[in-house]
């Protein structure tokens, strides 16, 4: 029940989300402004306990709501084969530099300031 | 036999076919990746993909059947996006302490991804739709969608090109932080949730809490950044 009242709760902030953005047209996507207005709601204490509950639900789990979108790649076959390798290639580059790149920025910036002990 | 066939027949049209090859799917590829020690390659996302995606293909069940029931497990992408501020706000402290490390790293590490994705594509002579659609690869695929729809590409094809780059760090993340030197679960997490979403993020939270934690608001981070800087980047340069 707890966490069905979370969920009551996120899909209100998403709603609400949606509905800024069409009013004042802004450029985003609706679950993005639903998340900002989460953040805000979350001053309120009696939200936390609900919010806590569904969203370590749905994050822990998260894998598992990709899985539709992902077998969208079979309506796509005639571009995978068209481009396949060079789309495999681009991605897979793509993600290492944005690996690598966060990675060691994030360590540098880390390390000027206080870093923690937590090497593994 | 032409029992089983017409009851495939029938239940392969109607929503409780998709929705249950989803899950149950996803429960067996988590229980061999638990038994196989959470080896990278055995991902629980691609093994699902692959088995549903072949089983559609072989069948010869068009996407949009599947998808009819898969919707109910789709759906819940938004209120998972929007569940995302809940590490964030639990972490806020830390985010206002380290939030020059935490922001400079978030838009270093976005611009890498989303620019060499880019430019590789662009070099390749692919289409301009699936070039605008690779801008957004490493952004979770609910809001890459949102994002492709605004630079003018395709949302699905965002989509996979999300979920196809999230495979990806899931699975390589691990050798090229090792080779780099990278031992930090903190900084190892971070990446992950930075250029390989909710997939890499899934995969940290596995692997060790600290990484589970830095991934969960680079998740954040990334999502909020991505949603604002792509657009604008689009806007002002093409």
């Amino acid at each position: 029940m707890i966490a069905l009242r979370g969920l009551a709760i996120l899909l209100l902030l998403q709603i609400a989300g949606e509905g800024l953005i069409r009013v004042l047209g802004l450029p985003f996507p609706g679950p993005v402004v639903g998340l900002v207005l989460l953040l805000i709601a979350l001053r309120w204490a009696w939200l936390r306990e609900p919010v806590a509950a569904i969203a370590e639900m749905l994050l822990t789990h998260l894998s598992l709501l990709f899985i539709p979108v992902g077998v969208g790649v079979i309506t796509h076959l005639g571009l995978v084969s068209q481009f396949g390798w060079q789309l495999l290639l681009v991605i897979v580059l793509s993600t290492w530099t944005g690996l690598a790149v966060t990675a060691l920025v994030f360590r540098r910036l880390l390390r000027s300031s206080d870093l923690p002990n937590e090497t593994s | 036999m032409n029992d089983f066939v017409q009851l495939w027949v029938y239940l392969s049209t109607t929503p409780l076919f998709g929705l249950t090859a989803t899950l149950v799917t996803y429960v067996l590829a988590t229980t061999a990746y638990d038994r196989l020690i959470r080896a990278p390659w055995a991902n629980p996302v691609l093994w699902s993909v692959l088995c549903i995606g072949g089983v559609l293909l072989a069948t010869d069940t068009p996407y949009p059947t599947y998808f009819a029931g898969a919707q109910f497990v789709h759906v819940l992408l938004g209120p998972a996006v929007v569940a995302l501020g809940w590490p964030l706000w639990q972490r806020r402290f830390e985010l206002k302490r380290r939030w020059v490390a935490i922001t400079g790293a978030a838009v270093a590490g976005g611009i890498a991804a989303g620019g060499s994705a880019v430019a590789l594509a662009w070099a390749f002579d692919m289409p301009t739709e699936v070039v605008r659609s690779l801008a957004s690869k490493s952004v979770t695929a609910p809001v890459a969608m949102g994002i492709a729809e605004r630079v003018g590409g395709v949302p699905a094809l965002a989509a996979v090109f999300a979920v196809i780059t999230g495979l990806v760090g899931a699975m390589s993340g691990k050798y090229l932080f090792d080779w780099l030197g990278i031992t930090s679960w903190a900084v190892r997490g971070f990446a992950l949730g930075t250029a390989a979403h909710g997939i890499g993020a899934a995969r940290a939270l596995q692997v060790h809490t600290d990484a589970g934690a830095y991934a969960g608001i680079a998740l954040g981070v990334q999502v909020l950044l991505s949603s604002i800087l792509i657009p604008l980047f689009f806007r002002w340069f093409a």
